[in-house]
């Protein structure tokens, strides 16, 4: 139970940070003359994690300090933070997230590698960790290779699932000696005992406690899968953040100090952001997918159908991982944005420097671009990622028909993911390149390219990316934090109108017709040929009535070749609609292909026409 | 105002060099405070816990996981041989028998009865370190290391590959520009360290490895020579495990970049000395830059005005400070800050960013963001 200095009817100041893996970002907040809490204004400063400061309340007093600066609200003092507020000093709540250091990084171990050990790694990344690994008695390695695995990862923390309720115990305590004999260490701290959530088969907790208590700080909860067809996991994220509290954060440097400092529990920084993607689903009752796309890893949330999936990608980001994107995608796959001629070997060069100096930032425009071409490809990658475990539960039906006929297409269909990108009513992004993209439309466009929207989205960014502290605000002071999020936080880019459906037949005059009534009245008629995409303007906070009439073979939501009606909402860019197809193949010739690009980018002004120059950098 | 600014590499002709020593795991330290140490100097050992073996003994013998306990002829504790039986089960007066034999040398450590299986230990293995630089042990971190300190030349690099080495340091051009080709690397470079200025290619760095050479420091090094050269490409910067033969030290950066003159000028200086360089990189998580060590053994050169890594942050921007330009259009130009425009401009990106103005070396003055400088440390 979380003491506060203030009831929260008295508050008037709060503050925030996220301690970031490259930099700690400080978000002061106020409670305005008419009761509204407001976001006010930012302070950044690297993140003093690692040597040689090893004290992460250094950087937190320097992005605190740029807070103080810009508006002469007095907040620090010797001992940290001034709480609570009086007059024009201190602030009633301080909260933070973290992911420095490289986040929460775990082990899974489960049984079965698609059903106990998917389960645990949902969990784990369901309370925002990183997922090292995960393992199983059927993930086709050697014993001797996992147990190497195991002492060479060095993990924050480890989950060990397994077994349903009242099932064997002998298969979850193979593993159990697994671990026990690898003698794993933990990445932090060398004189404290690595800590280990069992939930699995409640059976064996006894036997687990007898093999491990001695040797780790081991916590027993509830079965994450107590029946197969049932995924519970809910009291291993909740064991995972108190781990991560009493055992991970303690022994990081500063982090004792910065708990003394803090209201409420450090909550790792995904944890916090995918709070407020469900808030957004919660907000406007629809299927939300969000992301937030960071320096070292980008990290992927589906609400759909009341089901939450949170992915992190430990190795895709814009600054230390840009060239891990590279190496996972191929030059080919980052050069097939580029609307011009550069050498893809200079492009290569250009992505390991920032690699090397990751805080530097585009100053030419076709740096940008360039990076712009990576974040549609990070994002591409870590969306297949995030489909991959937003699955069915595997092993179900599977498990009582299956000798059925049909057992072959139910097999199938646990392949896919349940995520029909036709029923994602939202798509919001976050993370410091789409927050500081100079033109809102090429976050916009990056969001829609990345995930291929298919269907009617709605699009949203995060202003100037607060979410992760907006997220842990949230579970202290849930009206301020909405509050905050609804006016300052959620920028509304518009909607994104794009048929499903391949172009693959060349005599297609029309891919789809729209009819769209204005908000003043006006009515606009739009004959959408293949391969195109435009913007209609229409502001935030209006809305328009449209028909929508797909040509046969194309869907928008209604089935293919059906008509829609529907209303949709204004913002920053407005309508876009988008007929290059899904899934959306570039052309293969480079000139046709860099053609279409400048096609594409003017209609919608994404960036300046000097960008396709051929000369310059 | 906060530090936007990437904190700089450091190039010094002199800097009291500091480094921790520790064993993986907590073992046992063979030095004291005071001592003094060369490079080859063992500092500390442990014994790293040996493989675990898991039997199968209930499969192997037929039996249930709960019986295993009375069919074993070694108990926890034992010692075991290679082929000795650990259990043996004998049914029908001997006619039926099947014995479990241990598959390698080690202790039986468990034996459990829920999974039938037991767990051999290999014995353990024995591993040093050593002191990598030449120096005094200013401290001991019971169990698990030392500090060891010396005055040296110190370079940072921006990336590397190959782990701990020392040479000799051999110069192999005479100009910053210079390339390092096949050609120049002959039997004479053996053991040592060769430096260059702008650029190594491929072939030159297998001509290097078959020649025996230690490490390569060089300016610039491009993607595609390095990736052939490795096999693979790197995806994540965590580099300094790859057993490729040598150790790369890449001091600017990615592509034909010269070698900034001070570091050339620091090496040239020192042409013939031993040289401690390291190419692990680490930018994620704890930066680890790879670095060139240059140990001074004469105590006179060894000044009172020593600097210390504590200082970083109190240093900054400011008019007059040396600074590495880091993004394009003037990547890897040097200049000095000229004046700190406290207003945000806007970038031709139509960012709206905090910016430096730097005057080049040709005299031209432009302006960058604060974030594309990085500090060159005099």
């Amino acid at each position: 139970m979380v003491t506060l200095r203030k009831p929260k009817e008295e508050m008037k100041y709060i503050l925030a940070t996220d301690v970031g893996s490259t930099t700690t970002k400080a978000r002061f907040f106020k409670k305005m003359e008419n009761g509204e809490w407001r976001y006010i204004i930012s302070g950044e400063a690297p993140t003093t994690v690692e040597a040689p400061f090893e004290d992460v309340t250094l950087g937190v007093r320097n992005a605190v300090r740029e807070v103080e600066e810009l508006t002469g609200h007095k907040l620090l003092s010797e001992n940290g933070i001034i709480t609570p507020a009086k007059d024009h000093e201190g602030v009633d709540l301080y909260v933070t997230t973290s992911s420095a250091g490289g986040g929460l990084q775990m082990l899974t171990v489960g049984l079965i590698k698609t059903m106990t050990a998917e389960s645990a790694e949902r969990a784990a990344l369901g309370a925002g960790a990183i997922v090292m690994d995960t393992l199983a008695i059927d993930d086709e390695r050697p014993i001797h290779e996992k147990i190497e695995r195991i002492r060479n990862l060095r993990p924050d923390m480890i989950l060990l699932a397994g077994g349903t309720d009242g099932g064997t115990v002998k298969h979850v305590m193979e593993m159990a000696e697994l671990i026990v004999s690898a003698r794993p260490t933990a990445r932090f701290g060398r004189g404290y005992k690595l800590p280990i959530v069992y939930a699995g088969n409640k059976d064996a907790q006894e036997q687990i406690k007898h093999l491990m208590r001695d040797k780790f700080a081991l916590e027993i909860v509830d079965n994450i899968r107590p029946q197969l067809e049932v995924e519970n996991c809910g009291p291993a994220r909740d064991a995972i953040h108190r781990c991560f509290m009493e055992h991970v954060m303690s022994h990081a440097p500063g982090y004792d100090k910065l708990m003394k400092w803090t209201d409420v529990p450090i909550m790792p920084t995904p944890a916090a952001e995918g709070m407020m993607i469900q808030l957004v689903s919660k907000i406007y009752k629809e299927n939300v997918l969000g992301v937030g796309l960071g320096g070292a890893t980008t990290n992927v949330y589906s609400v759909y159908d009341g089901k939450f999936v949170r992915t992190v990608s430990a190795n895709l980001g814009m600054s230390y991982s840009i060239c891990n994107v590279l190496k996972e995608t191929g030059i080919e796959n980052i050069m097939r944005w580029l609307p011009f001629n550069i050498d893809p070997y200079e492009v290569i060069n250009r992505l390991r420097n920032k690699m090397t100096r990751p805080t530097a930032i585009p100053q030419t425009l076709k740096n940008l671009v360039i990076e712009h071409a990576v974040a549609r490809e990070a994002l591409r990658l870590a969306f297949a990622h995030h489909k991959y475990l937003a699955k069915p539960l595997r092993g179900v039906r599977l498990a009582e028909k299956d000798r059925d006929i049909g057992s072959m297409f139910e097999r199938r269909l646990y392949e896919e993911t349940y995520i029909d990108m036709l029923n994602i009513g939202w798509l919001v992004g976050t993370g410091g390149l789409l927050s500081h993209a100079p033109r809102r439309v090429q976050a916009a466009l990056i969001l829609i390219d990345g995930f291929q929207v298919e269907g009617v989205t709605k699009l949203a960014q995060d202003s100037v990316f607060m979410m992760p502290h907006l997220g842990v605000l949230s579970t202290v002071h849930p009206k301020a934090a909405i509050e905050i999020f609804e006016k300052d936080c959620l920028v509304h880019l518009g909607t994104c109108i794009a048929p499903r459906g391949e172009l693959t037949q060349k005599d297609i005059g029309v891919v789809m017709s729209v009819n769209i009534k204005m908000p003043d009245g006006t009515k606009i008629e739009e004959d959408l040929p293949p391969g195109t995409i435009k913007a209609i303007p229409l502001k935030k906070s209006e809305r328009a009535e449209i028909e929508i009439i797909p040509q046969k073979g194309f869907d928008v939501g209604a089935g293919p070749g059906h008509r829609l009606q529907t209303t949709v909402e204004g913002g920053v860019v407005g309508i876009i609609l988008d007929t290059r197809g899904r899934p959306l193949t570039l052309p293969s010739e480079d000139e046709e292909r860099i053609e279409k690009l400048r096609e594409w980018f003017r209609n919608l002004n994404v960036y300046p026409e000097s960008v396709y120059e051929e000369d310059g950098l | 105002m906060s530090q936007a600014y990437t904190p700089g590499l450091k190039r010094k002709e002199l800097y009291l060099v500091t480094k921790t020593r520790r064993l993986p795991i907590p073992g046992e330290v063979l030095v004291k405070k005071g001592d003094r140490v060369s490079i080859d100097t063992i500092v500390a050992r442990a014994k790293i816990p040996g493989d675990p073996n898991i039997v199968n003994v209930a499969g192997i013998l037929g039996v249930d996981p709960n019986e295993i306990e009375k069919y074993m002829v070694k108990k926890i504790g034992d010692n075991v041989k290679k082929g000795e039986p650990i259990a043996r089960y004998r049914a029908f007066f001997g006619l039926i028998k099947s014995d479990c034999l241990s598959p390698v040398d080690g202790t039986i450590e468990s034996i459990s009865g829920i999974t039938g299986r037991v767990i051999i230990r290999e014995p353990p293995v024995p591993i040093e370190l050593d002191a990598y630089i030449p120096g005094k042990v200013i401290d001991i971190i019971p169990n698990e290391g030392v500090v060891i300190q010396t005055p040296a030349a110190f370079i940072q690099g921006a990336f590397g590959v190959g782990g701990e080495t020392h040479g000799e340091i051999m110069m192999m051009s005479k100009k910053t520009e210079d390339i390092l080709t096949a050609e120049q690397i002959t039997s004479e470079c053996k053991d040592k360290i060769l430096v260059t200025g702008s650029l190594v290619t491929a072939e030159a760095l297998k001509k290097a490895v078959e020649m025996g050479v230690k490490g390569v420091v060089v300016g610039g090094i491009m993607d595609k020579d390095l990736s052939e050269f490795l096999g693979y490409t790197i995806g994540v910067a965590i580099t300094g495990h790859e057993k490729i033969g040598l150790t790369i030290v890449a001091t600017e950066g990615f592509g034909a970049m010269r070698m900034l003159e001070k570091t050339f000028k620091i090496l040239q200086k020192h042409e013939g000395e031993i040289a401690c360089i390291n190419g692990a990189t680490q930018i994620r998580a704890g930066v680890i830059r790879p670095e060139v060590i240059i140990p001074i053994t004469s105590s006179d050169k060894i000044t009172t005005s020593l600097e210390t890594d504590r200082d970083l942050f109190t240093g900054g921007l400011k008019p007059g400070t040396l600074v590495r330009i880091i993004q394009e259009p003037y990547f890897g130009q040097i200049g000095k800050v000229y004046s700190l425009p406290p207003e945000l401009q806007f970038i031709e990106t139509e960012s709206k960013v905090r910016v430096v103005e730097v005057e080049l070396e040709d005299g031209r003055r432009v302006i960058v963001p604060r974030a594309n400088v990085e500090i060159i440390e005099e």
